[in-house]
């Protein structure tokens, strides 16, 4: 399928509202989670090449903490929560109530990896239970795994799917970010929901717009 | 005359061509894999980000040839020839083909790193390129940067510090 030709406008906003249900529910269960007011931006969706993706979170050099997880049952795909270590090191330590907690301090310690593993576990889980409300799909995500290393070699995990049928991604990106801590948007936290290319197919068969 | 290095940035499921004093350099590799073929002589070097192992994967036709270790270590070999480099005297360097995430999942999407690393050097065989080191598989991501005037290739990474091969 060369999904590139057959996607319009209105198929983009259907993944936008997608994006919009999932990471609503996922901003509130970290809000939950945190005790913390936690605000969403408007999802974006859009079909960038590669090399533009690795720009979407700083630049694939940029040292984030990600949790990956894979998409199975009426749609695949891959899912990444990914947090600028900043961010991470607030949220674990607020969680783990540790305020010397440093994601760049080797090494890390088991409780903090746990925690983040969990954090990550929580949020896309409500993520794709949203996503699978909204839709009647049946979407069961893998057990999420966890590494802080460059945007770009986690990211990739996610294109090897993708890159077999195409030289685009069509990502669906949310950024989540403390309404109390004023930052820039590159060290915002993302969730990307990188659909693959079969499966877009069947979510906008589901929704009416195929 | 005066000599500015620049270095030559290669994006993910791309190649470039570099002489000396210039530089050349690819970031964010993880299950990828950088390849550099070089003419020490000449001192060119070609870098490659490779993403899969094999263009039979590929179900679109006229992809991206640099996509893939086949189709793109033979594209690079052509730009290289096309420098006027001579096959026999190239010589390679690769690094990449981590696997950032473990899973139980039997998928083969998910061993794409060690693949990846097969694939690259069996095109390198196919060719008679001596393969003089490597630093492939692990867990971490890995930047790159091959200077061809001294022939070294400079590998840095989050977790294991920074090496050069």
């Amino acid at each position: 399928m060369n999904f590139n030709q057959k996607i319009t406008s209105l198929h983009l906003d259907v993944l936008k509202e997608i994006g919009n249900i999932g990471a609503a529910h996922a901003a509130t269960a970290l809000s939950d989670l945190l005790s913390k007011k936690i605000d969403m931006q408007v999802p974006k969706v859009e079909m960038v090449t590669f090399d533009h993706m690795m720009e979407l979170a700083g630049g694939s050099e940029t040292v984030v903490v990600g949790v990956f997880l894979r998409i199975e049952g009426d749609i695949e795909g891959s899912m990444f929560f990914i947090l600028p270590i900043e961010q991470a090191n607030r949220f674990i330590r607020r969680l783990i109530h540790d305020d010397a907690f440093d994601f760049y301090k080797a090494p890390v310690s088991e409780l903090a990896l746990s925690a983040m593993q969990e954090m990550g576990n929580i949020l896309s889980g409500s993520y794709l239970s949203a996503l699978s409300d909204f839709t009647k799909l049946k979407i069961y995500p893998t057990v999420p795994g966890l590494s802080v290393d460059m945007f770009g070699a986690i990211i990739s995990t996610g294109l090897i799917e993708l890159s077999q049928v195409s030289d685009h991604v069509i990502v669906i990106n949310t950024s989540i970010f403390e309404e109390d801590i004023a930052v820039s948007e590159a060290v915002h936290g993302h969730f990307f929901l990188l659909p693959d290319p079969d499966s877009f197919a069947t979510i906008f068969k589901v929704l009416g717009v195929s | 005359m005066i000599v500015s290095n620049t270095i030559v940035k290669v994006g993910i499921a791309q190649m470039d061509v570099v002489k000396a004093p210039n530089t050349i350099r690819t970031s964010g590799l993880g299950s990828c894999v950088g390849v550099v073929i070089y003419d020490e002589t000449k001192q060119i070097a070609g870098l490659i980000h490779v993403m899969l192992p094999d263009s039979s994967l590929g179900k679109v036709d006229a992809t991206n040839v640099a996509k893939f270790a086949d189709t793109g270590i033979k594209a690079l070999l052509d730009l290289l020839k096309a420098e006027g480099v001579q096959t026999f005297k190239l010589k390679a360097k690769i690094a990449g083909g981590a696997q950032m995430f473990q899973f139980t999942s039997d998928k083969s999407s998910m061993r794409i790193g060690p693949r990846n690393v097969e694939a690259v050097k069996n095109e390198l065989n196919k060719y008679k390129i001596p393969l003089i080191s490597e630093d492939t598989g692990g867990n971490s991501g890995r930047t790159i940067e091959f200077n061809p005037a001294t022939s070294k290739l400079n590998i840095r990474t989050v977790n294991r510090g920074v090496s050069e091969i």
